[in-house]
Formats: structure tokens, sequence, C-alpha cells
């Protein structure tokens, strides 16, 4: 069994974010960059896979800066790995590059995570599927093979799940909490520098959206308390009296 | 402008989301029109729910469209738009939603954008980083698709149009075959029903301070729930779970202790009578739907709330 993996090197949403002076882009300082967290649980899936049923972990990565989520992957245990040097804000052509890199390779099943912390648009997965005509699946909790086919369950809304069958090969969005991702230390993330990382190129096509503007949401604001933990919690003990809660 | 509609229902209800796509479709035609397309077996009942709010309801029909397939609704919707046109197509950004829309646009190479809150010509407006930015988009080329929020375009127009029926069957089999729905896990405890919830997010770092959170909820007389990464890292069980994808509450109290307040999770507690807010990032979205804010470290709070009310419990 051969699976694809896509993984993003990505900003955690809880670092600190503002706009670039261009105010079309995000700002990189304060970024902390790491593996988009719905990809460590579609890595930790396919590995799980080839654990259990031999095979091959290919893991594909996207931007110029993606060399740490890349070597990441393959300590988790990945076989090697694909770096695509393009920086693209299209979720499209990332699909689109990512297709053209991968097409000389044959799989089983492509593995993408459900979406992106950082632009939350859980495209690149579906977009990919559709470009290649394969049957898909988005926000997997649940899979087991059986010849030929996947049986997957998929998150549906108040916790209600759905039950699919599809043939392989396929495309299958990973919705985190499937699995518990393994742990990589420093020493297994440098032992992993002997797998390759094999650097294809490829020129995006022309964009199907364009960036107007970059902006700090309007929000209502909470009324804040402040003070030290004490007072603090004295106001909240103050609020609850008001409203009858305790 | 002519803007298509894709109508989503599950268990014999029509999803309200559909309306409100329609809402939005009335609100940008100009001289154009909103159209409603519905998909399934026998869906005459939501044709009629669709057509007080649109101008035309186009039924696609078929025995095999009796369960939803991403392939299949592909399939007919290609055939649709192949024929109609439209300039744009909203569909729901749902789990069904947001799976078969963005195959569409890869098949008809139109641009797609999810998860739009505002549209306004071929400028259409998204969050992104979990809801701290936002950004303006300008599509290049119509059709487009577009996944729309739920919550958002909440003001109906009666139109009162017809129901057509298409005309369409799918052209092939589906490839991807459903086999069930699955019902949602039951524990000892219905959050849903509590008065007092006290809910942990990312910020309570540990499953070994979960204690910590029973402790101020068995004192407050509540219970503990908690946002998605709590229940994946396996520290609540899923029935716990607040949001979209676990659970929508409104109790009388809602505690939100190191949660971010991604849109997913605010969309099931937004209507709780008093939301108190513990986070220490001050850009945190919780802030934007709590009614009182606390930029502060949980763990220096939650210890001093816990002897405050054993002092008055005592």
């Amino acid at each position: 069994m051969k699976i694809i993996v896509l993984a993003k090197h990505a900003p955690d949403p809880e670092s600190e974010i503002s706009v670039a002076g261009d105010g079309k882009s995000i700002s990189q300082s304060g970024l902390v960059y790491d593996i988009n967290d719905w990809d460590r649980y579609a890595v930790e899936e396919a590995i799980r896979i080839k654990e259990e049923r031999g095979g091959e972990v290919v893991v594909v990565g996207v931007g110029t800066n993606c060399d740490d989520t890349l070597r990441k992957c393959l300590a988790m245990g990945a076989d090697r790995a694909i770096k695509i040097p393009a920086d693209t804000f299209d979720p499209y052509q990332t699909a689109e590059v990512i297709k053209e890199a991968i097409k000389n390779e044959q799989f089983d099943m492509i593995f993408a995570g459900f979406m992106s912390q950082d632009l939350n648009n859980a495209l690149v997965g579906v977009l990919l599927a559709g470009m290649l005509d394969l049957p898909v699946a988005t926000a997997v909790t649940e899979l087991k093979l059986e010849d030929g086919k996947v049986v997957a369950r998929r998150e549906l809304e108040g916790g209600y799940l759905e039950e699919v069958e599809l043939p392989t090969p396929c495309v299958l969005t990973i919705q985190s909490g499937i699995n518990e991702p393994r742990y990589v230390s420093i020493m297994g993330i440098k032992r992993a520098k002997t797998k390759e990382i094999k650097e294809v190129s490829v020129a995006p096509s022309i964009s199907t959206v364009e960036v107007e503007r970059m902006y700090l949401p309007p929000v209502k604001k909470a009324e804040m308390i402040e003070g030290d933990p004490s007072q603090i919690a004295s106001k909240i003990v103050e609020i609850l009296r008001d409203r009858g809660l305790i | 402008m002519k803007v298509f509609c894709v109508a989503e229902y599950r268990f014999g209800e029509l999803n309200p989301l559909s309306i409100e796509l329609l809402n939005l479709a009335n609100r940008i035609k100009g001289d154009g029109t909103a159209e409603a397309v519905v998909i399934g077996r026998d869906v005459g009942k939501y044709a009629e729910e669709l057509a007080k709010y649109a101008d035309k309801v186009w039924k696609i029909e078929d025995e095999s469209l009796e369960n939803y397939t991403p392939d299949l609704y592909v399939d007919v919707l290609l055939q649709l738009a192949d024929r109609e046109k439209p300039d744009l197509i909203l569909v729901g950004n749902t789990a069904q939603g947001g799976e078969f829309a963005p195959y569409l646009a890869a098949k008809m190479n139109a641009p797609i954008v999810t998860d739009v809150v505002a549209v306004d010509g071929t400028k259409v407006s998204r969050y992104l980083m979990q809801g701290k930015l936002m950004v303006d988009l300008k599509l290049k080329s119509t059709p487009a698709v577009l996944t729309v929020r739920q919550g958002v375009f909440k003001e109906a127009v009666e139109v009162g149009g017809e129901i057509v029926d298409a005309g369409i069957k799918p052209s092939k089999e589906s490839r991807r075959k459903f086999i069930k729905y699955v019902e949602p896990e039951v524990g000892e405890v219905d959050i849903a029903q509590a008065d007092i919830i006290v809910s942990v997010g990312r910020g309570i770092e540990d499953a070994s301070n979960i204690p910590l959170a029973e402790e101020l909820a068995s004192l407050l007389g509540g219970v503990v729930a908690g946002s998605r990464p709590v229940i994946d890292n396996g520290w609540l069980p899923k029935d716990r779970q607040v949001g979209i994808s676990g659970k929508v509450v409104k109790p009388k109290l809602y505690l939100a202790l190191g949660i971010s307040g991604a849109f997913q999770h605010v969309m099931g507690m937004k209507d709780s009578e008093l939301i108190i807010a513990v986070n220490k990032d001050p850009e945190a979205p919780i802030f934007g739907v709590a009614h009182y804010g606390v930029v502060a470290d949980l763990f220096e709070v939650v210890p001093e709330l816990i002897e405050k009310l054993k002092g008055i419990k005592g």
C-alpha cells in the first residue's frame, strides 16, 4: 500500500498575528511555524497503515520553507519526501502543483489534513481529488481497509458520523482526533536526515483569486476584567452572585 | 447575476442554511435570479419550502440520489451548470457542502472560496487564522463556487418562485457508496441540559489539569465540557464536545477556560446567557462572543476562584 500524504508547514494561529505592511499578507514577525496540526494526524494514520500492511509513505510539501515539516514527517516514519518550492496563497495553485509533482507516482491513497491551521480553507485535498478525478471523503475520523476498498467514517454535524465505502485509489482528508500522533524527538529528526527530500520545481499557472485586502476583523469586545488573579476571582464571584448563579 | 444555491437536508429536515444561501443570493442577484437546486430521491417538500425564497427551484430526482454522494452531486450539478450557466454557485459550508463544492469547482475550472461571510460583486470576504484575521478576495473569473458560513445571512426575502423538474439524471454510478449514519455517542452527562458549564480548551495543557476544571464545576454545581483539541487529545470524552460537530449548549453560565474561540466552537455556545472567558491571548476570538473577558493565565485565576467559592460555601 502506497500512501501520499500532503503536509503543510504552517504558522500556529495562536502565535502573534498581524498584517504585513502591504496590507495584503500576514506579517511574518511573531509567527511560529510547525507542521499543520491536521496533517500530523494524516501522517500518523498513513504510517500506522504502512506498519501494519507494509508499503510506502511519501510526504509532499509545498513552499520554499517547508523542510522542517518534511523532516518531522520523515522522523515520524515517512519513507521519503517531495518538496515543491512554490509559495502561493491560492489553494487552487497548491493543488495544481501537487498534481504535477506526483504525476509519476503510483499510489493507493492520498491523505491530506482536513484543513490548514492558518488559512482554514479545507480545499487542497478535495481540489486535488477533483483534478485527478478520484473518489473522495472528507473529515475522516475512522478508516478500515479491505481488499481494494476503504470503509471510512466521516464527521457530520451534531456528533453524527457517516459511514461510506470507496474504491482505491482515492483521496481522504483526515480529521483531527482520528489517532494519537507519535512524538518525535530532536534526535529522531536528526536521524531522519539520511532520508531523501526530492525537490520538484513546478510553476503554478495563473491564480483564480487575488487578495485585495487583509485586516483584523472588527469584533465586539467583551467587558474586560482587570487586576491580579485574586481581584479577578473576586470580580467573577461578584458577577455570578449578581446573576443568582451562586 | 444568476445565482444558484444548492440546498441541503438530512433526516427529513431542510438545513436552515439553505434558506440563508437564498437570502444572500436575493441580496446580490441584481437584475438576475436566485435559483435553488435540490437533489435527491423525492425532494418535493424541500422544493416547496425553498420556492418561498427563490425565483426558481430546480429539482433533480433519481433513485440513486437517495443518499448524498459527492460523485453524483457533482455529476448532476455539472450537467445543470453546463446547461443553465450560473454566474455563482452557493453551497453551505457544512460537512456535505464543504466536500462536494471544491470537487465541483475543480471540475468546472472555477474559482472557489470557502466559509464566506460577505459578498460584494466579485469581492468576497472570509476569516483565516481561526478567526483572528480577515481577507477580501477578488474572484478572477466566473462562474465561481462559494461555500457560505451558517448564521450570517438570516434576513429572508420572500420571492415565491416556480418549481421546475430539471430533467437531469446521473450519468454514471457513484464510486463512493453510502453505508449508514452513526448516531452520536451518549455519555453519563448530557452537557446540553446543564445550567452551568465550565469548558476547557487547549489552554488546559494536559489531561492532568482536568481535575482543576472539575473541582470548579462541582463548586458551581455544573459540568465540565471542552473544545475540539481537548476531545482530540482524549482528555475528555466526545460527548463533552461543544461546537458544530459536537453539541450546541445554552447554559446560564458558560465559563470558557483557555479556549481560543474558533467559529466551529463559538457556534456551539454563543447563545449562552452569560459567557465569561479566560485566555492568555488578548486577541483570542472568544473575547468577541464573551460578555466578560479576562486576559490571564487560567492556572493563576482558577485556583483563586476555587478558594473564594470554597470560602462562600464553607
